[in-house]
């Protein structure tokens, strides 16, 4: 029996999913770790990429264009981005009651909207999702072929925005000065850093990517909306981050190791394994959550992380 | 030509500045005038006004009324940036560096790049080098801040501002965490620069410090200006002092060098990790007689907050002894060793000295709630009465004990702290840095206190950095540095040589035991 399920097969199309369901951990995994090295923890991420999600989902079904679709959703993930930045950089507010605020109040906004624009029907109205964009010559290869190289275009953007963050962080003066307002605001003041500037920035950079990758759930990955259609990525994104202590490209091991196990979680059911439903759907989450647990201990968290800065505190 | 120019005006001009922070006139009505070419000491006691006066003149804080003059024109310093441009520099009181980077990542933070968007870290690398060397310091660019010492933290600072272009450098108290010789040394770079034509603003409440490198000094009291005064060889200690506080000052504490009384504390081959999980103390071995003040000097960060810790029982040991008597008490929880008598003033009155947001009362039995209690329950007027006696006792300036501690004076917190931990008449007594950051009234309080307890029989450990402190308090100095015990000297022993040990170097000349 097992060795019926454990095909090459099996496993070609499982590590093929794991890369598309990673995809969606992935990018606001990225644009957190931003936010969090600037000392901003972003608990509204969920709600960001719902709102995403139907901002794509909307400016697709009516234009017709899907890249419309992902460019409505940063447009929208940043300006609910907004909120959180002033709130917790503005009114310097506590960032945990902000976060959870933002995202019961996002999570009602998206419904509230999809609902307005596209009233109650009893088939969910539906677009023509992104579709594979296979790569010449590569795709071609043997099982590599079909596993990197079969995918649909925003899957690929997610994985070079690692190498890109990786390097915005790394070698440029703007990544630098994210770092500082994290690490020692006082400092990056002291040399002429704006650090709310820096702060915003880094808030929006974080609501964007988020935004795109809710716009991915529902114009790349599937091609409907539903109220969870984001099902805790948000959360698992922004704990990636931690677990990734802060390095997008550790963030891209933990996006997948949650893809794998969703993947998993997937092919298993799909085969109709014997165990509850219910417990192969938490799967993902357990999995990922251990992983946290293990690997946080060790994060160094930026200094001033969570700390709400003014000039004039000593 | 354009020096010519800079020099027919005074580098920097403060005019009638004045600064409040809700009712605190920080600056009062203030003057300060710097020439090029000079080095200028602004000498205050703790809360003078004197950061607060720097800070504006640097752009952090905006003067609520006053005007600024660099080299003859009016400025509105609005930002540090504004400041920068104008060519100040300034290294704070506590290091603005970042500590996870490395060196030229703290430098390249305060610049533009020559590479547009890239970070240039190859090139500013290699003129950090260079320019650290014109100034008779060394650096490795690459290097961590975590991982430097403090004095080499100051030099990064100073680096950086040179960097920026500081025609004027403002140095906030940077004496107080070196030792003597790196003191001479710093002082040999702001020679240097003072030969380039810069001016330099030195903050300190050090009088040795103003006579031996300064040219002229303004002193501040209570945030007012109380004179401006050229240095010259007929300027004493006692002229300065009765500017800075107001009266005469005498820290004259008649120490006798007392042959001191039987062990007490035996600490044997300490192995303790600091934060980052590297040893702070390894193989540190002292013991404390009843009766001592034990001075344990050296440069902070070399351990000497683990020692505190690990005696005290908040810390854990990995491997040596702690004997109180004969009885071992490593590893064991805090209680053990409050119970034994071994009272702590911590370094750091904020956190883990005071609950902040407590009652005067509260904080003042924290460490006996068990005996405040009837029927298990807390006893309102018990508590009332100690607090009572120990206002009056400790001279605590308070309306009442339900006050909280966030609203005293850094003195009178420290009054509070010296309350608890001595109203039991501890056996031991572990002082961390107790006069840190106080008034020159308040030091001499806490320090006549410590005398007192040792004359009650108390065996103290008194860690400090300043080194003022240890000679004028210790029966006998010991001195660490990097988690060891570099060696014991009898009270009354040279500054040179403490200074050598506090640097890591042996002495070559031990001196006699008198
Ligand atoms: N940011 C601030 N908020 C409130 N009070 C302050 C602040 N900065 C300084 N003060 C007060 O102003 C006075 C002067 O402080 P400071 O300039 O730091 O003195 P100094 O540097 O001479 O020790 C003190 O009474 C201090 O408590
Ligand atoms: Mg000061």
């Amino acid at each position: 029996m097992l060795s019926n399920i454990f095909t090459v097969s099996f496993f070609v199309s499982l590590l093929a999913s794991t890369i598309r369901l990673a995809t969606p951990i992935l990018l606001p995994a990225l644009g957190q770790t931003f936010t969090q090295r600037a000392g901003i923890l972003n608990l509204s991420v969920e709600a960001t990429m719902t709102i995403g999600a139907v901002a794509g989902f909307a400016a697709t079904f009516f234009s017709g264009s899907l890249w419309l679709g992902i460019l409505s959703g940063m447009v929208f993930g940043m300006l609910y981005g907004l909120f959180m930045a002033i709130l917790s950089v503005t009114l310097r507010a506590n960032q945990v009651i902000a976060g959870i605020t933002l995202n019961i109040l996002g999570a009602g906004l998206a419904v509230f909207f999809y609902r307005v624009i596209f009233g109650i029907q009893s088939l969910p109205p539906q677009v023509e999702p992104f579709k594979m964009l296979k790569i010449p010559f590569l795709s071609d290869i043997p099982f590599i072929g079909v596993i990197f190289f079969q995918h649909n275009i925003i899957v690929y953007l997610a994985f070079i925005m690692v190498i890109v963050t990786w390097f915005i962080l790394e070698k440029t003066t703007f990544g630098l000065k994210i770092k500082a307002v994290g690490e020692n605001p006082k400092a990056a003041d002291s040399k002429g850093i704006s650090v709310n500037k820096y702060r915003y920035i880094a808030i929006l950079i974080g609501g964007i990517y988020a935004g795109a990758a809710g716009a991915f759930m529902s114009i790349g990955y599937l091609n409907i909306f539903t109220e969870s259609i984001i099902g805790g990525r948000g959360f698992i994104a922004v704990s990636v981050v931690i677990f990734a202590r802060f390095l997008p490209i550790r963030a891209m091991w933990g996006a997948l190791l949650f893809g794998v196990a969703s993947a998993l979680q997937l092919r298993l059911q799909a085969l109709g394994i014997d165990v509850a439903n219910q417990l192969m759907l938490m799967l993902p989450y357990a999995l990922t959550i251990i992983a946290l647990v293990l690997a946080s201990k060790k994060a160094e968290f930026p200094s001033a992380y969570t700390i709400p800065y003014s000039r004039k505190e000593r | 030509m354009l020096g010519e120019l800079k020099n027919k005006h005074n580098a920097v001009e403060m005019h009638n500045i004045v600064k409040e922070f809700y009712d605190v006139r920080a600056n009062d009505d203030v003057d300060f005038f710097v020439k090029n070419g000079s080095i200028h000491g602004l000498l205050g006691e703790n809360g003078a006004g004197k950061t607060t006066l720097m800070n504006i003149l640097f752009g952090i804080y905006h003067p609520e009324e006053g005007e600024i003059f660099i080299n003859g024109e009016k400025q509105d310093i609005s930002s540090p940036t504004k400041a920068i441009s104008l060519g100040i520099g300034m290294v704070h009181q506590h290091f603005m560096l970042a500590r996870p980077f490395s060196i030229v990542e703290n430098v390249m933070l305060g610049r533009k790049s020559r590479k547009g968007i890239l970070l240039d870290t190859k090139e500013t690398a290699a003129d950090l080098v260079a320019l650290a060397e014109k100034y008779k310091m060394k650096i490795d660019p690459y290097a961590k801040v975590w991982q430097l010492s403090v004095g080499e933290q100051q030099r990064v600072e100073i680096l950086t501002a040179l960097y920026q272009g500081a025609e004027v450098l403002i140095l906030d108290e940077p004496t107080a965490v070196l030792t003597p010789q790196e003191v001479e040394g710093l002082f040999e770079t702001l020679r240097e620069m003072k030969n380039d034509g810069k001016a330099i603003i030195l903050i300190t409440h050090k009088l040795e410090e103003i006579l031996s490198i300064v040219d002229e000094v303004t002193v501040l009291r209570d945030g007012s200006m109380i004179g401006h005064v050229e240095v010259n060889e007929n300027t004493t200690k006692s002229e300065l002092t009765k500017m800075m506080v107001g009266r005469d000052v005498l820290f004259n504490f008649n120490k006798a060098c007392i042959k001191t009384g039987k062990e007490k504390l035996v600490i044997k081959d300490l192995k303790v990790l600091n934060d980052k999980n590297f040893l702070a103390l390894d193989g540190f071995s002292l013991d404390i007689h009843s009766g001592e003040i034990l001075g344990l000097a050296g440069v902070d960060g070399n351990g000497q907050k683990e020692l505190c810790e690990a005696i005290t029982g908040i810390r854990p040991i990995e491997a040596g002894e702690v004997k109180l008597d004969t009885i071992n008490i490593e590893n064991k929880p805090p209680i053990v060793a409050i119970n034994k008598g071994i009272s702590h003033i911590p370094e750091d009155r904020h956190i883990t000295g005071l609950a902040l947001g407590w009652s005067l009362k509260k904080n003042l039995i924290l460490k006996t709630f068990k005996d405040n209690t009837k029927f298990g329950l807390v006893d309102e007027k018990k508590i009332e009465k100690r607090w009572k006696s120990a206002q009056v006792d400790y001279d605590i300036k308070a309306n009442s004990g339900e006050d909280s501690a966030k609203d005293l004076s850094g003195g009178n917190q420290q009054k509070v702290i010296l309350a608890r931990e001595l109203g039991s008449h501890p056996v031991i007594l572990i002082a961390n840095q107790p006069t840190r950051g106080l008034d020159i009234g308040a030091t001499e309080y806490v320090r006549q206190k410590i005398i007192d307890a040792k004359g009650d029989g108390a065996g103290v450990l008194l860690v400090s950095a300043d080194l003022e402190e240890i000679l004028q308090l210790s029966d006998r100095i010991a001195v660490i540095y990097d988690g060891k015990i570099m060696g014991i000297l009898p009270c009354g022993s040279n500054v040179k040589n403490i200074g050598e040990l506090m640097m890591g170097k042996k002495l070559e000349v031990e001196e006699n035991e008198k």
